[in-house]
Parts: structure tokens; C-alpha cells; sequence
């Protein structure tokens, strides 16, 4: 009896386990279990269509009121959920333990994150967006009414991860439609971003934007005539263009891995410990992207490989063979120090790369140099004439009368 | 007193034989009186061994065996190095763990001679069977060598005036604080072993000189070999002694035995020096090298007019061509030299020399030089605390050379005085005054109580005898004089002896105390009188680098200023970006930049040198001087020196150095000052003081609101005098 109930506890035990490592990791980077955070249930049924292809692609959502008392992104110090959708614009406190530096801790950790805005943002989804260095524009308007209908924002310009991914057209401008126009707006023209994205140096990754309708399903369904066109279309652009952001932003999309970093002289396999200056060495890794299911050799021509110290002494653009596998061949500099591989690969929409190996550079020892060079045959001769000489010179000295 | 000279004449016959009556105890043993005076002398030589060595262990008994201050912990490293690795791997050692990114060619950049020595001892002692930690031979090397001293000192006294000056110069180094100040247990620097080689190639040499021989001579550059392997100090050898040779030669006193010694001396010691990396070819292309060359072109030119002399007959025709070949061979040598330093093959004097030179050089050329506190010139108190009543037995030692000239006493003078300036300029070099002061003392305190013993013992006899003639003739003037004399001088000679006997327990119970209290201490543990007397231990340098080691990751690289470089990487086993082997002056640049800089340019600089920890010593809460802080001046110096953008006065208020309120902006904002107090203003240090008060400083801290945006406190030991922060890594989301 005991024994089963161990054995029960064991398979359970065993199965926990599975989930667990079945949730986010290196080796399936897309996120698995996602809360989704609404200000109204009614919401579920208003964005169906958006929740639906993310279920359908295998996502576990969690639906929750935002002022739900449960919320708890983690317990015993794991992470509940690999993803966060903040379909709560007005929300102006979480239920739960939930609070902006729990969101934060949360992206920090390198967990992803989708904020939606609309007129009526709450402080609360201000200051995420903030933090991430996304200001939504305080006036509540709406800037263009047709696909998107919410609030404009802007990026802040010392932050160099945010991206725009929708900004208006030259033409917009950023104020509340509905009033009349005082002073100039703040924010004009392409430089009003409508959504943006922000891949952190984690890699992990954040979509703000300022309509919450841009996901529901009547704006997905609602036809389309560009204005000043006679053009229309049946449907909006909008589930398509949803439905690759939440690609990327659950990392089903540009995602790249860095796997078996090698480098060793040419003609040897193994890593050594330490190069000599002037050593011809090979370096190699290979680079996978991830295709929502599976790991695909990544092919490019700008992967770079830096021999650095202080300053790079050798920059060079790898090779690649089509697999997977970047290889780069070069000679150590004559400089010793403490030398450092190093990848940065930063490409739009890919997770950035940055790898970095150390490995010194010694100079030579002592019997590594040439026991004898030809300039200095001179001197080889002349010390060895001298010796002779002495020696003739001391035996006749010695025993000459 | 004065006629009394004749007795100043070296008499290696003891005076014990014109003495009838022996003690009881001897006479049992039938020991003849020059066995007797062996037998005295051997056992005080072996006292004087013995308390050589156990004088020095007042560290060891106070706190442990352990390695002190700063330079001692890369020689222990090394030697540790040395002793596991094999000696191939030890010379090719190409060190990634100091200087990063750049590293250090351990081989070619250090003296190898004391690891060399204390690997051997320690082999020697293993193959004997007694298994011993590498760190007790190290701990216990200086002090074996300072008793070595004591013999070659006594060798040296014996040499140069007789056996009783020998034993008294044995007597006196063995207890000297200026030597001791550099041997004792503990102590693990090259001076311990240097001194030892240095004054046995002086000695050494000398004998070469007093007999001509050539083997002593080639002694003397295996000596010479050995201390050029130890220490850098060797430019004083091979500078003293051209000098030497020089002034012999000028007051002609050449002779075919200078000319054995100097010549195998120079050639064969330059040749060995040469197979040392780090000195390498500078016997030949270093400009503080050219006068030992100058000298032996000199001598040779001596040796040619020798024998022209020799062949010629004629003495006016011989001046002619003397004054000919000196002129010629003097400028030769001068254009040799010019054209040599203006090509660049004989590379100009260095700073250091320079500035025992001119001793306001450093400071105003090199302020990486003049920082160091043992390149200060001396205070005159420092003489008299490393030298006491030697301070001034040298003159009148030096009186008594003069009085007896021989080459052997001219090269103790010569000796004595050069090492006495350069003593005068840089503190540290008092130690090579030492061995100098030292032996011309011993002359001094010999010579006397010699005169004086022979006064008291000769004159019993003879004052009967002189009141015998006096009565019975009294027609001599003269004999009447000495006759008058005799009762004074006696009692005076005895007056005089116990002074002497005074002075020199007077000397030994200074010593005694200045190397219990003032030299003995590791530095790296530091000692206090607490509030009811009794003694507080702060340990918390180790405190801090076994945190570093069992805590950082093995590749963490700590930034700190150089001092502390050495004990991280030995004791906290973690890569630094400067140490105390001050080679790179633009790194350390780097480091004072970053110290003095505001939070966000230091945080750049750290980034772009891979920092992961800064440590900082700070001294406001226990009152220990020696700081961060009070080094903090120097850091913008160095700084200011390659990167102009630092200003000394930017730190400084009306040319003064505060850290209360009313401070510099730039100082109470600088990273330096933010590490050290950061959280110090909520802390009482003092009864009665407001929190902040610091107490190295005696001052309220100006700036008690501190906060760091860049890096993280990540460790403080229990007395706050070590803080290591942890560099945050670049924020995720901006």
C-alpha cells in the first residue's frame, strides 16, 4: 500500500517534472503558459479571434480579471507564466500581489510582455510602458480612426532597444479629436509611434500599443479603404499584422541560439588553454533560429567574430556553411594579453547575440625561438675563433720556452 | 690618549698571552690561549647566529606564521609557483591573473634570485624528510639570512681591521632595526636575501683586492651574480665599486691586485647578470651601467702606461705620454658615450636614479614614484630610530679608517658615506646604509674598548713600576707627565668602558623594543589598544580576499588602487586590473582616472576594462591612516598625469584636502569618495560624535547621502576597512 502510494507519488512527481522542463527554455524558446489580464470578460469574446490562433498555436492561456486577488506571476520563486498580455488599459491596480516592479521583474527575468493602450490608459500602464521607455501621449485621443483608435506615443531617445513597428502617417498628429485644437501637439507626424517593440538585453520581449481594438475581432474583420484611394479590401491587414507580432513577441519568430563555441589551432581539435602570439587558430559556432517548432541552421553573411582586448585586433565576417555552423580562420596578433572571442550579432528582429570567451596570449617561451639565425654568423664565428685563439694562445704561452 | 696609538695596530695576536694568571676553568680544560680565544670567539659567533634569527620571530610569536605586507605576497606566489610548476614554467611564466587585459611575463619581469633560493632551501628540506608548507620557508627565509649576515660581517669586520671588530659588527647588525626593519619573520622581500649578497660581494671583493687573487675575485662575481638576481639594488654595487676602483686609482693607489679583482670581477659579473631576463643587456646599453665600463677602460689604460713605464726609462717622456694617454682615453670614452646615448643604444638614466640623484625629481616628473612612501626622503628621526648610538659611533669609526688607510678601509668608507647620502634620500635605502654603519661602528666600539682594556689591564704593572722610577729619579719631565697621568687615565679608561658597556646595553634594549613594537607588525593584520587596554586584532584584509574568493566567480576582475593588487591576486586568487608592480604607468592612469571620475564615467571606464568588483580601504571607522582616502591625492595625480581632464584642484578647496562640508563638489561626488562612505553617514563611530564622524580624518563627512547608481555593495568586513562593491551589469530594458 505505502509502497503504490510512493510509486504514485514518484509518477506524479516524474510527470511535474516533464511540465516543467516542457515550459520555457533554450531548447524550445517559445512560451508555453500565458496569463492575459482584461479589464472585462467581455473582452475574451471581443478579441476572440486573437486568442483563438494564439490557443490554436499551442499557447495555455490563463484568463483573468486584472483586479483578480489571485494574480501572482510566481510562487516559491518560479515564474508561473512565460508571457504576460495586459489587455487592461484602465486598470489602475492589480489585484494580487501584482504591481509595476513585479511586471518589471518579470520582463528582467526574461519573460515577454504585451501591453495594449487605449484613450483611457491608467497610470499604472503608463509607468510599465515607461519603464520599458514607451511614453504614451498623456491627451486621450484617438489618431487614426479607422484601424487603429487609440493613443499615440512616443519612444524615449535614450533608450536604444525600443522599436517603432506601426507609426503614423506624416500627416497625423496626436490630440483628442473630439476637442478643439489650442496649441500644437506634442507629437506629430511618423515620429507618433502607434506600436512598439522592445527586445531587452535579455532577449526578453515587449509590445506596447496604444489601441486595445487593434486586436478585437471587429477591427480584424472591418474592410478597408486607404484614404485618398479608390482601393478597398475586405478585411484589414490587422489579424495579419497581430498575428506575426505575437509570433515575434512569443518568440516564435527571430529567435536564434549560439550553440558549441570552438576554437583550436589549425591542424588540432582540441581547445587549448592558452595561444601563443602569432598562432594560427580556427573558430567556430553554430548559430540555430527557431521556426516555432523546430531549430533551423540560421543563414547570413554578417556574422562577425572579434579577437578583442581593449580594442579589436582582428575583426572578421564568418562563413558559413549553409548547417549552421559560422567558422572563421585567423592568426593570434603579435600581442600578448588576455584576449577575448567575441560575437556580437545585433540584428532587427533577432534575438541579439553576444558571446564572449576568454583566452590568453602568452609570447614566447624561451625555447621557442630560433637556436640560431643567419645574420648572426658573424658573431658565431667571431666568439668561436676567439675561444680557439685562447686556447692556441695558452698552450703556446704555457709551454713554449 | 694619544700616545696610547701604538696600540691601534692590528695585532692578531690576542693580547691574552702577555696575561699570566688564567681562569681556573680554562686552565682545567688545558686549552692553550689560542684555543681559548677560538673557542670564545666561535660560540660568540654562534650566540650572535642564533640571535640573529630568533630576534626576528617577534611576528610570528605576536600574531602567526604568515606572509606580511604587500611585495611579499607575489613573491610568495611566485615562489609557490616555482615550487609546483618546476623552475621552466616558472621562467616562461606568462601571468593572465595581474594586468588584465594585458598580463604580465612573470619570468622576465622579476628578480628570481629569492624564490630561487627559498625553492631550493625548501627541496633541500623535503629531501631531508622534513615535510614543511612552502609558507613557513618563505616566512623563515629572511631571518636565516639575516644570521647569515652576521658571519659575513664578521668576515668583513675581520678583513678590513681585525677579529674583535668582526665579532662587534656581527653583534651589532644582528640587531640592527634598520636591517631588522627588512628581515624579519615574515618578511618575505628581496632586500632579505639582497643584503646578505651584498655586503658578501663586498666583502668578497675586497679580499680579491687585499690578495690579489683571482679566485676570490670570481667569488666576488658569483656574489655579485647572486645579488643582481635578487634584488635591483645591484646598480649600487656596480656603481660603488667603479667608484671605488676610481678613487684608488686617482690617489694611486693602483696595483696589480685592483686590476686582478676589478677586471675578473666586472667581466665575469657582467656576463652572469646578463643571463638574468630581467636585467638582460643593460650592463651594456643602460646609461647607470656606463661607469663600471668607463672604469674598466680606465684600468686598462692604467695597465698600458704600467708597462710603458715599466719599459721606458725616462720619467719626463713617460709624463708626456701619460698625460697623452689619459686625456685620450678619458675623451674617447666621453664621445663613446655621447654618440652612444644620442643613437639610443645606451638608454638614459631611469627616474629612479634620477631622483637618488636630485631628490626632487620624483615629485615633480613622477608623481608614480614619488607616491610611494618608502621612496620619501628620510626624517631625521628615522636615523635615529633605525641607527641609535651607531648614529654616532660612524663618525668616530670613520676617524679610526682614516687613521689606518688601506685599500680595505677606503672601500668601507667610501662605502659607508655613499649609502649614508643615499640613505638620507629615500627612506627604504637606509637599509643598504646598514650593513655600512654597521662595521664602521664596529671599528669605532673595537678600537676603543680595546685601548681602554689594554689602559686598565697593561697599567696595574705599570703605574708601580712608573711610581717606582718617579720616586727613585723623578728627572725625566716626560715620564713624570705619564706618571701623573696614569691614576686619571685608569680610572678614566674605566669610567670610559663601563659608558661604552652602557651605550651598547642601551642600543641593545632599543633595538629589542623597536622590533617588538614598530617592526614586527604584518600590516596586513593590524593591531590596537582597545578601550580597556587590552589588544584588538583587525583581520580584515583577509577577511575581505578569502569573501573574494570563495564568493566572486574565478574570472571576476577587481579593480583597486595598485597597493593591494599583489594580496588579491595571492590571497583572494582573482584577476586585477593594476598591482604593485608598477610597470604600465598609463593602466594605473586608467585606474586613478576612474577613481576620481563621477559615477557614470567611471562606470564607462570600468566597463571598457571588464571590472567586476572595486575594492576600496577605508579607514573612518577604526582610524587607520593609511587609506584610500589619504592615498586618494595621488590617484588624480597619476591620473591627471596622462588624462588631463582629472585636476588636482578640482579636489582641493583653497590648496587644501577636506572631505567634511566644506569639500570640493567634485571630491564628495567622485567614485573614490561615494565607495568609501557610502552608507557611513548612518553610522556613530565615536561616543559623543554625530553619525559620519570619521576617524582617520577626525572630521564629520560632508557628504552622508550617498547613493550608487552603478554599482552595489556587495561585501564590507567587520571593521569597514575593506568595501567591495559589485559593477552592476548594463540596465535590460534601456
Amino acid at each position: 500500500m505505502a509502497k503504490s502510494l510512493t510509486y504514485t507519488i514518484f509518477i506524479s512527481l516524474i510527470c511535474l517534472l516533464i511540465t516543467l522542463t516542457h515550459s520555457f527554455s533554450t531548447e524550445t524558446p517559445t512560451d508555453r503558459r500565458i496569463l492575459v489580464l482584461l479589464d472585462d470578460l467581455a473582452l475574451k469574446s471581443s478579441h476572440s479571434i486573437f486568442f483563438t490562433s494564439l490557443q490554436s498555436r499551442g499557447f495555455d492561456l490563463d484568463f483573468k480579471l486584472s483586479d483578480d486577488p489571485k494574480i501572482a506571476l510566481q510562487r516559491y520563486g518560479q515564474f508561473l507564466y512565460d508571457g504576460l498580455i495586459l489587455f487592461s488599459p484602465n486598470t489602475e491596480r492589480f489585484g494580487g500581489s501584482l504591481d509595476v516592479a513585479g511586471i518589471l521583474e518579470f520582463v528582467d527575468s526574461g519573460k515577454d510582455l504585451i501591453v495594449a493602450a487605449d484613450a483611457g490608459a491608467s497610470d499604472l500602464i503608463r509607468s510599465v510602458a515607461a519603464e520599458c521607455g514607451v511614453d504614451f501621449d498623456e491627451d486621450p485621443s484617438a489618431v487614426a480612426p479607422v484601424l487603429f483608435k487609440g493613443i499615440g506615443h512616443s519612444l524615449n531617445p535614450a533608450n536604444s532597444l525600443v522599436l517603432k513597428v506601426l507609426s503614423a502617417s506624416p500627416s497625423a498628429y496626436s490630440a483628442n479629436p473630439k476637442s478643439k485644437l489650442s496649441t500644437p501637439p506634442a507629437l506629430y507626424g511618423s515620429s507618433i509611434s502607434l506600436v512598439s517593440v522592445v527586445q531587452a538585453r535579455n532577449n526578453a520581449r515587449a509590445v506596447f500599443s496604444g489601441s486595445l481594438d487593434l486586436f478585437s475581432n471587429k477591427f480584424f474583420k472591418s474592410p478597408v479603404q486607404k484614404a485618398g484611394s479608390s482601393n478597398k479590401f475586405a478585411k484589414s491587414g490587422n489579424e495579419q499584422f497581430v498575428t506575426e507580432l505575437s509570433k515575434w513577441v512569443f518568440h516564435e519568430r527571430g529567435h536564434l541560439k549560439a550553440v558549441n563555441v570552438r576554437h583550436h589551432r589549425v591542424g588540432e581539435t582540441d581547445e587549448p588553454a592558452i595561444y601563443r602570439i602569432n598562432d594560427d587558430l580556427e573558430y567556430s559556432v553554430e548559430i540555430y533560429e527557431w521556426s516555432g517548432s523546430s531549430w533551423e541552421p540560421y543563414v547570413a553573411d554578417d556574422v562577425q567574430v572579434q579577437f578583442y582586448m581593449m580594442s579589436p585586433y582582428v575583426l572578421k565576417t564568418m562563413s558559413n556553411d549553409k548547417k549552421g555552423l559560422f567558422h572563421a580562420a585567423f592568426k593570434v596578433p603579435d600581442v600578448y594579453g588576455v584576449f577575448q572571442f567575441k560575437v556580437e550579432y545585433q540584428r532587427l528582429g533577432y534575438t541579439s547575440l553576444s558571446l564572449a570567451k576568454q583566452i590568453p596570449v602568452r609570447p614566447f617561451r624561451h625555447n621557442e625561438y630560433e637556436r640560431f639565425i643567419p645574420t648572426a654568423f658573424p658573431y658565431y664565428g667571431a666568439s668561436f675563433s676567439t675561444m680557439a685563439a685562447f686556447f692556441i694562445f695558452s698552450f703556446v704561452y704555457l709551454y713554449s720556452k | 690618549m694619544v700616545s696610547k696609538s701604538d696600540t691601534m695596530k692590528p695585532t692578531h695576536q690576542p693580547d691574552l698571552s702577555s696575561k699570566p694568571p688564567l681562569p681556573f676553568s680554562f686552565k682545567s680544560f688545558k686549552l692553550k690561549t689560542k684555543q681559548q680565544e677560538l673557542l670564545i670567539r666561535v660560540s660568540i659567533l654562534c650566540l650572535v647566529y642564533i640571535l640573529a634569527f630568533i630576534t626576528r620571530l617577534f611576528s610570528v610569536l605576536r600574531y602567526e606564521s604568515m606572509i606580511h605586507e604587500f611585495d611579499p605576497y607575489f613573491n610568495y606566489r611566485t615562489t609557490l609557483y616555482l615550487t609546483e610548476k618546476g623552475f621552466y614554467e616558472f621562467w616562461n611564466w606568462f601571468d593572465s591573473e595581474s594586468w588584465y587585459p594585458l598580463g604580465r611575463i612573470i619570468g622576465g619581469t622579476l628578480y628570481p634570485g629569492l624564490m630561487v633560493t627559498a625553492a631550493l632551501i625548501y627541496w633541500i628540506l623535503l629531501f631531508l624528510r622534513f615535510t614543511v608548507h612552502i609558507r613557513e620557508v618563505c616566512v623563515l627565509t629572511a631571518p636565516f639570512f639575516a644570521s647569515n649576515t652576521t658571519i659575513v660581517a664578521y668576515l668583513f669586520g675581520k678583513e678590513v681591521w681585525d677579529t674583535g671588530a668582526g665579532l662587534v659588527a656581527a653583534a651589532l647588525i644582528a640587531i640592527c632595526p634598520g636591517y631588522i626593519s627588512r628581515s624579519v619573520a615574515g618578511s618575505y622581500d628581496n632586500e632579505g636575501v639582497a643584503i646578505f649578497a651584498l655586503l658578501l660581494t663586498f666583502y668578497l671583493f675586497v679580499k680579491a683586492v687585499n690578495t690579489g687573487s683571482l679566485a676570490w675575485a670570481l667569488g666576488s662575481a658569483f656574489g655579485y651574480f647572486y645579488m643582481v638576481s635578487a634584488w635591483g639594488g645591484y646598480v649600487f654595487i656596480i656603481n660603488l665599486i667603479p667608484l671605488y676602483v676610481l678613487v684608488l686609482l686617482v690617489v694611486g693607489r693602483y696595483s696589480m691586485r685592483l686590476y686582478v679583482a676589478y677586471n675578473c670581477m666586472y667581466i665575469v659579473g657582467m656576463l652572469l647578470a646578463m643571463q638574468i631576463r630581467f636585467v638582460g643587456f643593460q650592463h651594456v646599453q643602460s646609461g647607470e651601467h656606463m661607469a663600471a665600463m668607463g672604469v674598466f677602460f680606465l684600468i686598462q689604460v692604467f695597465y698600458f702606461l704600467a708597462w710603458v713605464k715599466h719599459l721606458l726609462n725616462d720619467t719626463k717622456l713617460f709624463q708626456a705620454l701619460l698625460r697623452i694617454g689619459v686625456t685620450s682615453a678619458v675623451g674617447v670614452g666621453a664621445i663613446a658615450l655621447g654618440l652612444g646615448t644620442a643613437s639610443g643604444y645606451i638608454s638614459p638614466w631611469t627616474g629612479r636614479f634620477y631622483s637618488l640623484l636630485d631628490p626632487t625629481y620624483a615629485k615633480d616628473h613622477i608623481p608614480i614614484i614619488a607616491s610611494v612612501s618608502e621612496h620619501q626622503p628620510t626624517a631625521w628621526s628615522s636615523f635615529m630610530f633605525d641607527f641609535h648610538i651607531l648614529l654616532f659611533l660612524f663618525p668616530a669609526g670613520l676617524y679610526f679608517c682614516f687613521k689606518r688607510l688601506s685599500d680595505a678601509t677606503i672601500f668601507i668608507v667610501m662605502y659607508g658615506l655613499t649609502s649614508m647620502y643615499f640613505a638620507g634620500v629615500m627612506v627604504r635605502l637606509i637599509l643598504v646604509a646598514t650593513p655600512a654603519v654597521c662595521l664602521i661602528s664596529a671599528i669605532a666600539v673595537s678600537a676603543t674598548i680595546k685601548n681602554l682594556t689594554q689602559i686598565i689591564r697593561g697599567k696595574t704593572g705599570q703605574t708601580v713600576s712608573a711610581k717606582g722610577t718617579s720616586t727613585a729619579k723623578g728627572s725625566s719631565k716626560q715620564q713624570a707627565s705619564v706618571d701623573q697621568s696614569i691614576p686619571f687615565l685608569k680610572n678614566g679608561a674605566t669610567i670610559l668602558l663601563f659608558g661604552a658597556f652602557y651605550l651598547l646595553s642601551r642600543y641593545a634594549i632599543h633595538c629589542t623594543w623597536v622590533t617588538s613594537e614598530a617592526y614586527s607588525s604584518p600590516s596586513i593584520v593590524l593591531a590596537a589598544r582597545g578601550a580597556h587596554g587590552q589588544r584588538v586584532i583587525f583581520d580584515d584584509y583577509r577577511e575581505a580576499y578569502f569573501w573574494l574568493r570563495q564568493n566572486t566567480p574565478s574570472d571576476a576582475k577587481i579593480m583597486s588602487w595598485w597597493d593591494y593588487g599583489y594580496q588579491i591576486t595571492a590571497m583572494g586568487n582573482r584577476t586585477v586590473i593594476v598591482d604593485n608592480n608598477t610597470w604600465n604607468n598609463t593602466h594605473i592612469a586608467t585606474v586613478g582616472r576612474a577613481m576620481s571620475s563621477y559615477e557614470d564615467e567611471a562606470y564607462e571606464i570600468m566597463r571598457s576594462l571588464d571590472v567586476d568588483y572595486v575594492l576600496v580601504v577605508f579607514g573612518g571607522v577604526t582610524g587607520y591612516s593609511s587609506d584610500d582616502i589619504n592615498k586618494f591625492l595621488w590617484m588624480v595625480r597619476i591620473g591627471g598625469g596622462v588624462f588631463p581632464v582629472i585636476k588636482e584642484p578640482d579636489y582641493l578647496v583653497n590648496g587644501e584636502y577636506r572631505v567634511d562640508k566644506g569639500a570640493a563638489p567634485k571630491m564628495l561626488n567622485c567614485l573614490m569618495y561615494k565607495l568609501c562612505y557610502y552608507r557611513f553617514g548612518e553610522l556613530t563611530t565615536e561616543y559623543g560624535k554625530p553619525p559620519g564622524y570619521d576617524r582617520a580624518r577626525g572630521v564629520e563627512i560632508g557628504n552622508k547621502d550617498v547613493k550608487l547608481e552603478y554599482l552595489e555593495e556587495a561585501f564590507t568586513t567587520s571593521n569597514w576597512i575593506v568595501r567591495i562593491y559589485k559593477v552592476k551589469p548594463p540596465t535590460n530594458r534601456w
